[in-house]
């Protein structure tokens, strides 16, 4: 440990911890624009500022490593009229409509001003303007609205190993842009919505859904059913200052009953059938002897980065429709079938911690033979907890409900389909079962869990090993697919989720990149997987019904209708970018 | 044989030193003559370009002045027939090693240069840059056998008691930049030679690249071999073909000669170098963002820690020295130490070249010892300020410096006197201004500069020099443009609090461009409160410069009314009937100074 001190309070910080991490964990706390504690520090905000004895200028406390003897003054009145200038110029050059803004009363910029007590913005001048790029179906950019800390473009090139926004220009007309100007749906952007968890500001956000879906309910014409995904549950609670992680599922169901939907239903379900599907598939590659690895399909922003960077490798993904869509496909067939109801009258809402599921949602080869699209909207987190706002539920006063028959009674593998590795996990419970007949006496593949990049797993079913990968993160995903590409992959399976640690993790959660909340939601997630009765996705007698009344069986003609879908290249107008190393 | 030398740098072709050699080669052809023409790069001495050397049957060489195609012929006649060597225009002759030649100057007794101590530029304008020979002949890579012959560890305290500082701008001791990064252990290392001179008026980097490259290339050898580095990258704005050609073109050469890509002197040290072109972009100067351009990033800088000598360009540790920098160090390494410590103050050793420009008599490059006055450079190299007008104040290290006002003439240049009177080094820009120059429109031209050129990623810097640069626009604006008594107020305050605002920038920016962007601001209001004061509260510019605080008026008492004004004027401001006193209606003139030009009766009156 190294003793420093802070505002003449003497604490000790790890080696080789930065300025801010020693005076955060001594509960000293500095504000941040730029900052995100897994990448390198950018130090671009300069709103961390504190005044380091010895050093001349005000020293970046995200960038500075904690040093023996340090003495550190995070709030001399240098420090404070510095951050207030800060905030004063960036006021200046911001567009004044934060009543009506997308993040208000989520504005990171908003509380600064609020915290530091601007009261006033003493410069005028020049402001850069741009037009708002609507061009999306997932993500809207307002670069008017935007502060220029960058962290969209570390998230997106760093993280994401897309690279789609970058800054362009020089000076004062700086800006966070496509290349060359061009709108956001002629780039490579893949919709994963990371960029919008970062930006402090409302410069960027998912494309509007809350309206469709109360309009649709107002004018009742459509019997109007709501589908939840996995991760939700674990996930809205920070919206109601719930600790991260808390499970809500049953007061979930209870708010979407009481907003009006007239049937509720887990999309856990659909997770499972897509157990069946892809365990199939997967099981008769093996026995087919076709090339493998076999990459999963649940994720629709991992799809859109394989259409344009991997068209060669789109053969080697699962023909399966993500969970969203296998939900809203059977809803629309055997549900409509079941309870008598036309299917064009029918409007599946999904609720997703995802903004590329908009995207997916609009995509057209995603719908039946008669033109009706399997999912009608789908709602963010952040949007389905706007619109129990608007709704005025109250929702801890809720009661826990279930999820409608004929798709409730979730299983542990549907749950686990909102942590990196969960799919897998589920996968190979079922697929050991389909080569072997028999069940898993230990159900649990500590191996593939986590929030790590990129995890590896042997396991053996019947005299035969499969070699596993699980990514997180395209970044990772681009390590793994470069490989395969190559031919140097060992691997039979490989589970691709785009966010990090999985839907946990998406694009439409609560703002802010947070890996630790992300972890506190994958270990309750797992937590209440334990908990189920049934965790193994074959045995989910909902499951066995839908086949029996419905599809046959797994991989039959009727499935590969309903159930399946095929991919196209898509390579972008640009040539793709290929990160190199850390933006130091 | 004759032979004649031609200085042939950018300025010297710009003064048309491409026709001179075309007239001599003319010259020599009708007459049947055998001439060696060597063109050389700069001598230093700009206002004095072209300039054409004659070599005497003795050996000897003198140098003439501001040579045109038709006084070259002139020269040639004199010199070569008749043998006359005292012409107009004449500089003196270079010293050579033997007897003067009888009845001539010596050139560094010529007013220009008898303060100058020629050191880092002692090969531009004497030698042919592009041979290697001519470079050999001068004692070159004689350091760079000497280091070779040293340890790695003796090179760097060679460098270090020689007490070099890097010439870019801030002044850290070079061989404990290089001692930093030997002491990491990495296989790949690298040395960055920092020729992105980009401040206004400043061309010392380029004037040694295009006039003695293979000594700047030989210093980077000798950086290679002390740090263990295996490749050196020339990092030279595209804007210096010139520059860029004779760099590549020794790089070459080196290579024919084995003393690149190969391991040399018995070593296992095998070093190559390569130039990368820089777009352009003034930031791309600080070291982290010139290395993010080298690796094919937006030339945006990092925070240090980590410092490139332990993380640079690729993450492997890299040295970033400047041209002057690395030119210095094969002269030290060659002549020792001890002849680099012997000049300069307890604190800066040496000597720092300057690109002398502005309102002063001699312009050029001038490379003088540490602990030179600026009255020295200005008044006894420079010649004083031309037309008899008043010194004011010189801006020393380019946007990101200050001013030195007449009561600091007798500062001994260094890297602490300099920084104390709230300037910088820089790499050495140095703009002499008159009477003429109002202060604050110059401090606005250098934010301007600032804000066109800031990389836009820390907001101090990006946001904070645009709202500095609009506070100095409305004080030298008039107040007519703005609107209503509020704004006007709150206009007020803004300038009220310029100097808060200019703190913040300097205290909080990212990297040295943004910290030293204030400067200029600061400096001025330091020395030349006053003028802010006559533009704020009086709304006069004393230097009559700031177009809109300016008022025309026509003094009736002389005005004979022609007309001629009224008809000149662009903007129909001036009104009167033929032959009385004409008046000007201050609310259409826009002040281009027409009337003033044409009257003829100097009835015009401005103030």
């Amino acid at each position: 440990m190294i003793n420093l001190t802070i505002n003449t309070r003497k604490i000790a910080a790890q080696p080789g911890s930065s300025i801010l991490d020693a005076a955060q964990a001594a509960g000293e706390k500095i504000p941040t624009l730029c900052h995100i504690k897994e990448l390198f520090p950018s130090g671009a905000c300069r709103m961390c500022v504190v005044e380091v004895k010895g050093r001349p200028n005000l020293t970046p406390s995200c960038a500075f490593p904690a040093e023996e003897g340090m003495e550190i003054q995070t709030r001399s009145p240098r420090v404070i009229t510095a951050r207030r200038t800060i905030i004063e110029l960036l006021l200046a050059s911001h567009p004044f409509d934060c009543l009506t803004c997308p993040k208000n009363g989520y504005c990171e910029l908003q509380s600064l001003a609020s915290e530091y007590g601007i009261d006033r913005v003493p410069f005028k001048g020049r402001t850069r303007h741009h037009y708002t790029d609507f061009s999306s179906p997932a993500i809207i950019r307002e670069p008017d609205k935007c502060i220029l800390c960058g962290r969209c473009v570390r998230i997106c090139e760093e993280i994401q190993g897309v690279a789609a926004i970058d800054f362009t220009h020089r000076g004062f007309d700086t800006m966070v842009l496509p290349p060359f100007e061009m709108d956001l749906s002629e780039t490579a952007c893949v919709n994963c919505g990371q960029c919008t968890l970062a930006c402090p500001t409302g410069a960027l956000h998912e494309v509007r859904a809350v309206e469709k879906v109360m309009m649709t309910m107002q004018e009742g014409k459509k019997y109007i059913v709501a589908q939840v995904a996995p991760a939700i549950r674990v996930s809205l609670g920070d919206f109601f200052g719930l600790p991260p992680g808390t499970n809500v599922t049953g007061k979930v169901a209870a708010a979407l009953r009481r907003m009006g939907f007239r049937q509720v239903f887990d999309t856990d379900f659909a997770a499972d059938l897509t157990i069946m599907e892809e365990g199939t598939e997967l099981v008769n590659k093996i026995r087919k002897g076709e090339t493998l690895p076999m990459f999963t399909s649940c994720c629709p922003a991992w799809i859109t980065y394989a259409e344009h960077y991997y068209p060669d490798l789109l053969p080697r993904i699962s023909s399966c429709k993500s969970p969203q869509e296998m939900m809203g496909a059977t809803i629309k067939s055997y549900l409509a079938q079941k309870q008598n109801i036309d299917p064009r009258d029918i409007f599946v809402v999904s609720v997703m911690p995802c903004t590329a599921k908009k995207f997916e949602a609009s995509r057209p080869e995603l719908s039946s033979a008669q033109g009706v699209a399997d999912v009608d909207a789908v709602l963010t987190t952040r949007q389905f907890h706007r619109m129990m706002q608007i709704y005025g539920i109250e929702f801890a006063s809720l009661p826990d409900q279930e999820y409608d028959r004929p798709f409730g009674a979730p299983t542990g593998s549907g749950d686990i389909f909102a942590a990196s590795g969960g799919v897998m996990e589920s996968a190979l419970r079922t697929a050991y079962h389909l080569l072997t007949g028999k069940d898993l006496t230990n159900v649990d593949f500590e191996d593939v869990r986590g929030m790590e990049g990129v995890k590896e797993a042997r396991v053996t079913v019947s005299e035969r090993t499969l070699k596993i990968a699980i990514a997180n993160r395209l970044s990772n995903a681009r390590m793994i697919a470069e490989r395969v590409r190559a031919g140097d992959a060992p691997w039979d399976f490989i589970e691709i989720m785009a966010c990090p640690g999985g839907c946990a993790g998406g694009g439409g959660q609560m703002f802010g990149y947070d890996p630790q909340r992300i972890e506190q939601r994958i270990k309750s997630i797992y937590a209440l997987e334990r908990s189920r009765t049934v965790r193994l996705s074959y045995k989910n007698p909902a499951i066995k019904a839908v086949y029996t009344e419905f599809f046959g069986e797994p991989g039959s003609h009727k499935a590969h209708e309903l159930l399946h879908t095929a991919y196209v290249s898509t390579r972008s107008a640009i040539t793709p970018y290929a990160p190199r190393g850390l933006n130091r | 044989m004759s032979r004649v030398f031609i200085g042939m740098g950018t300025c010297g072709l710009a003064t048309g030193a491409g026709q001179v050699r075309a007239a001599v080669e003319k010259w020599a052809a009708t007459r049947g003559i055998d001439m060696t023409i060597t063109p050389t790069g700069c001598i230093g001495f700009c206002k004095a370009e072209p300039i054409m050397d004659v070599v005497t049957d003795t050996g000897h060489r003198i140098s003439y002045s501001n040579v045109t195609p038709e006084v070259a012929g002139f020269i040639l006649d004199e010199a070569f027939v008749r043998k006359n060597y005292k012409l107009d225009g004449l500089l003196g002759q270079l010293k050579n090693g033997r007897q003067p030649f009888p009845g001539i100057p010596m050139i560094e007794d010529h007013p220009y240069f008898r303060k100058q101590v020629k050191y880092v530029l002692r090969n531009c304008g004497v030698i042919d840059p592009e041979s290697i020979s001519d470079y050999r002949s001068s004692g070159g890579f004689k350091g760079f056998e000497r280091a070779l012959a040293m340890s790695r560890e003796e090179v760097i305290s060679e460098i270090t008691r020689s007490g070099l500082r890097g010439r870019g701008g801030s002044g850290f001791p070079a061989g404990k930049k290089w001692e930093l990064a030997l002491r990491e252990n990495n296989a790949r290392k690298y040395v960055i030679c920092n020729a992105d001179e980009g401040d206004p008026g400043a061309f010392m980097d380029r004037s040694i690249l295009e006039g003695d490259v293979y000594a700047v290339l030989e210093g980077m050898m000798i950086a290679g071999y002390a740090i263990g580095a295996n490749e050196g990258i020339i990092y030279c704005r595209a804007e210096y073909p010139l520059a860029i050609e004779r760099i590549e073109k020794a790089i070459d050469v080196l290579k024919t000669e084995g003393m690149l890509e190969k391991p040399v002197g018995g070593h296992d040290f095998q070093f190559r170098l390569r130039v990368k072109k820089g777009a352009g972009a003034f930031v791309c100067g600080e070291e982290t963002a010139l290395m993010a351009s080298v690796e094919g990033r937006r030339g945006m800088p990092r925070p240090r820690p980590p410092f490139p000598s332990v993380a640079g360009l690729f993450q492997k540790p890299t040295i970033v020295n400047n041209v002057e920098t690395m030119a210095n160090v094969s002269h030290i390494m060659r002549e020792g130490a001890e002849s680099f410590s012997a000049m300069g103050t307890a604190t800066s050793k040496g000597t720092k070249v300057f690109a002398l420009t502005g309102k002063v008599v001699n312009t050029g490059l001038v490379e003088v010892p540490m602990g030179i006055t600026l009255r020295e450079i200005v008044f006894d190299i420079g010649g004083g300020i031309p037309d008899g007008r008043e010194f004011k104040a010189v801006q020393i290290g380019g946007p990101s410096g200050g001013c030195i006002p007449a009561q600091h003439l007798d500062t001994q240049i260094d890297y602490e006197s300099l920084k104390t009177l709230g300037t910088i080094m820089g790499s050495g820009g140095l703009v002499v201004m008159d009477e003429d120059t109002c202060m604050v429109d110059m401090a606005r031209y250098f934010l301007s500069f600032i804000t066109a050129e800031s990389c836009g990623k820390c907001i101090p810097c990006r946001e904070g020099t645009q709202r500095l640069y609009e506070v100095l626009d409305s004080i030298v604006s008039p107040y007519s443009k703005m609107s209503g008594e509020e704004e006007n107020l709150l206009r007020f305050n803004r300038i009220l609090n310029m100097e808060g605002l200019a703190q913040v920038i300097k205290d909080t920016s990212l990297c040295g461009l943004g910290q030293s962007a204030p400067n200029p601001v600061l400096s001025t209001l330091r020395f030349f409160k006053g003028e802010y004061d006559a533009h704020v509260y009086d709304r006069k510019c004393p230097a009559h410069q700031c177009k809109g605080l300016l008022t025309f008026t026509i003094d009736t008492n002389t005005c004979t009314g022609c007309t001629l004004c009224a008809k000149k004027c662009p903007s129909g401001a001036i009104v009167g009937e033929k032959k009385k006193a004409h008046y000007i209606v201050d609310e259409k003139c826009i002040r281009c100074g027409t009337c003033r030009d044409v009257c003829r009766f100097e009835s015009v009156l401005v103030n």
